[in-house]
């Protein structure tokens, strides 16, 4: 038997809170303010962007140094389809930029007309976003800049008014997921209010939700058994806080299951019953609502509870 | 104390475009008993067992406590995984057999690229404030690597075509492979790289068993020996590095003994062209050295794995007769960022 598996959008949005450090803050700060900080490292050199510790001795640096917002391309690489969220949307080159007064090369895009414009040892300078915040982004991106003539800053202390010390970095990554072909199976027969778990040929125990494998054998599994739809409360749960965007009052019973003729206990909510008076051994089955794809919760059948020696071992 | 370690059996799937059929545990599985077949072990046999592969790949938190389910992971089992390529599983099973804690290992990996825009996800492992923040892929990055060697005289467009060309040539012997013969060297990527330049996105896996000592010599006929192994790292600031070398790869290099005694095979993990440019003179290989006769990650680079499989295959020389002594790097990160380098070795043959 062959079924088409199963996939749908996967999408991952997290917008990741950071701290900064004395140093990166000095920096970050620094760019609202279209001041270029580096820091000097043990040996001298002027690191830009600047770290918190020294990359070849590994000591704590913290003497800030300015430098220009004007520099010299080190090697670049012409980017001729831009992607979701980098600094340009039309073709650019990535550069890595020695500013003047720094040691050591930062990396960002530079605007220019096509590959034919750019090289190794162009003069370049920064151009500034309108809306700027405290983040690697308040640089624009690079843009030509036709004079030799290396620029000396000012020396600023790196110390401002209102000091940037956090940034928050959005990230969004679009998968495509696929379950692959056990739980495929699964996903389709729960939609067709079924329950199926697969027997694992060699200690023959049913598992269920089906990954696949035997846990314990890691064997593959693939004969398809039908359980439940009755099945056994092992353990249980009560949850007292309301989980955001989740539609169910509290308390409410979160509870294990262990479903006639599967040898795996699987979980589910229990409803249509008081929460205090759920118990191991409660007889239950699965609820589906009108058109669901999966049971809602798990409801008393009202037989006569499991004595513990069935389900002791699924516990 | 000091034990003999080998690498006595390796296996890997076949590297495809996607996989989305399989899970991950099900695409696993059938790397995990070719190579315990091929040592007679049962997973209930393996001393210690250690897993490399990354969560962004697929999207999902934990992924590899369901891939366990595929080694039989009830309990009781000494486990441990890495977030990283499996060749640094290795590293951390070699350590564990030295202790003498184990005698026999088992290592695997695996990645499926095909969820998601992996040039994307990578950018996710770059520095989070300066970096990251602006998605630079990994082609880019590479590509600013490959400008810079250029740059230097170290090669030229012609040059990485070469190497393309090479590889995938010698890939035609190597069925798992997922681009093999001749492949059209294409359009810019991201300039000076094109497609021919870049490897193929892919799934795949891969698994090794490790033996010490006289349990290698009853596993396997001619184990791969473990001379040394070591991993170094640079600067996670690109702007600092010197992106025409790779001190890092060198300094593993000496540290695992490779200088001390000429190899006659390296397998190179070098995704991109340009890297193997800067791997070679690393390394100091001369032309005598078969440089990734299976093609390398140029020919199949599943993400996690493909570390793993370098030292697999150059393992598998020496099982098969075809060399004595063999180089396996590894790498992570942008631009060779982290680099590992095992040596190996066959025991001297008899003549018949
Ligand atoms: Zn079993």
């Amino acid at each position: 038997m062959t079924t088409e598996v199963l996939k749908a959008p996967l999408v991952v949005e997290f917008p990741f809170t950071r701290s900064l450090g004395p140093v990166q803050s000095a920096f970050l700060t620094g760019l609202r303010e279209q001041v270029v900080l580096g820091v000097r490292a043990t040996d001298g050199r002027v690191l830009v962007p600047p770290v918190e510790y020294d990359p070849v001795t590994a000591d704590e640096i913290r003497d800030l140094v300015q430098v220009a917002p004007t520099g010299t391309v080190t090697t670049w690489a012409w980017n001729p389809a831009p992607r979701r969220d980098q600094p340009l949307d039309t073709p650019f080159a990535w550069v890595l930029v020695r500013l003047d007064g720094a040691d050591t090369a930062l990396l960002h895009a530079l605007d220019a007309p096509g590959p034919d414009a750019v090289h190794t040892g162009m003069r370049v300078r920064v151009r500034w976003a309108a809306q700027r915040s405290g983040a690697i982004t308040d640089i624009a991106c690079f843009e030509p800049y036709d004079s030799d003539a290396e620029a000396r800053p000012a020396d600023h202390d790196g110390q401002f008014d209102d000091m940037v010390t956090g940034i928050v970095a959005p990230a969004r990554l679009d998968y495509t997921y696929s379950p692959g072909r056990a739980q495929t199976a699964y996903i389709n027969a729960l939609a067709g209010q079924r329950i199926v778990g697969e027997r694992c040929p060699s200690c023959r125990k049913v598992y269920v939700p089906p990954r696949g494998a035997c846990p314990t054998c890691g064997v593959g599994t693939a004969e398809q058994v039908e359980v439940g739809p009755g099945g056994t409360v092992t353990t249980y749960c009560i949850v007292n806080i309301k989980a955001r965007n989740l539609d169910i009052e509290v308390p409410y019973v979160y509870g294990h299951i262990a479903l006639d003729g599967a040898d795996l206990a699987l979980h589910g909510r229990i409803g249509g019953i008081p929460y205090d008076q759920v118990r191991m051994g409660l007889r239950v089955e699965p609820v589906w609502t009108e058109g669901g794809c999966y049971p809602d919760h798990y409801r008393p059948t009202g037989e006569p509870d499991a004595d513990y020696e069935t389900f002791k071992e699924l516990l | 104390m000091t034990r003999d370690i080998a690498v006595v059996a390796f296996a890997q799937t076949d590297h495809r475009r996607t996989s989305e059929e399989l899970s991950e545990v099900e695409m696993l599985m059938p790397v995990l008993h070719e190579v315990l077949d091929r040592t007679g072990l049962k997973t209930s046999d393996i001393g210690f067992t250690c897993s490399g592969s990354s969560d962004y790949l697929a999207g999902r938190a934990f992924s590899f406590t369901l891939a366990l389910d595929g080694v039989g992971a009830w309990p009781p089992i000494s486990e441990s995984h890495v977030e990283m390529d499996g060749a640094w599983a290795l590293y951390e099973a070699w350590t564990k057999l030295l202790t003498g804690d184990a005698d026999t290992a088992l290592v695997y990996s695996y990645g499926k690229s095909s969820p998601g825009p992996v040039r994307d996800v990578l950018t996710r492992q770059l520095d989070p404030y300066y970096v990251a923040p602006l998605w630079p892929d990994s082609v880019a990055l590479a590509a600013l690597q490959a400008q810079a060697l250029i740059d230097e005289g170290y090669t030229d467009e012609p040059a990485l075509a070469a190497v393309a060309a090479r590889s995938r040539a010698d890939a035609q012997g190597n069925s798992h492979a997922q681009l093999r013969g001749s492949v059209p060297h294409g359009d810019y990527v991201v300039h000076p790289l094109r497609t021919g330049d870049c490897p193929p996105i892919g799934d795949g896996a891969a698994a090794v068993i490790l033996a010490a000592g006289d349990r290698a010599r009853e596993l396997c006929e001619r184990p791969a020996w473990i001379r040394g192994i070591d991993h170094r790292i640079e600067a996670h600031s690109l702007g600092v590095r010197e992106l025409t070398d790779s001190p890092s790869t060198r300094l593993a290099a000496e540290k695992a003994g490779a200088f001390e005694r000429p190899v006659d095979t390296a397998e190179l993990h070098a995704p991109f062209t340009s890297q193997e440019v800067v791997l070679r003179k690393a390394l100091r290989l001369g032309d005598d050295v078969r440089v990734n006769p299976s093609g390398g990650a140029l020919a199949a680079n599943p993400i996690m794995a493909a570390g793993l499989v370098r030292i697999g295959e150059a393992a598998a020389r020496i099982h098969r007769g075809e060399s004595d002594r063999a180089l396996a790097h590894a790498t992570s990160g942008p631009c060779l960022q982290q680099n590992l380098v095992a040596v190996l070795e066959g025991e001297p043959r008899h003549v018949q």
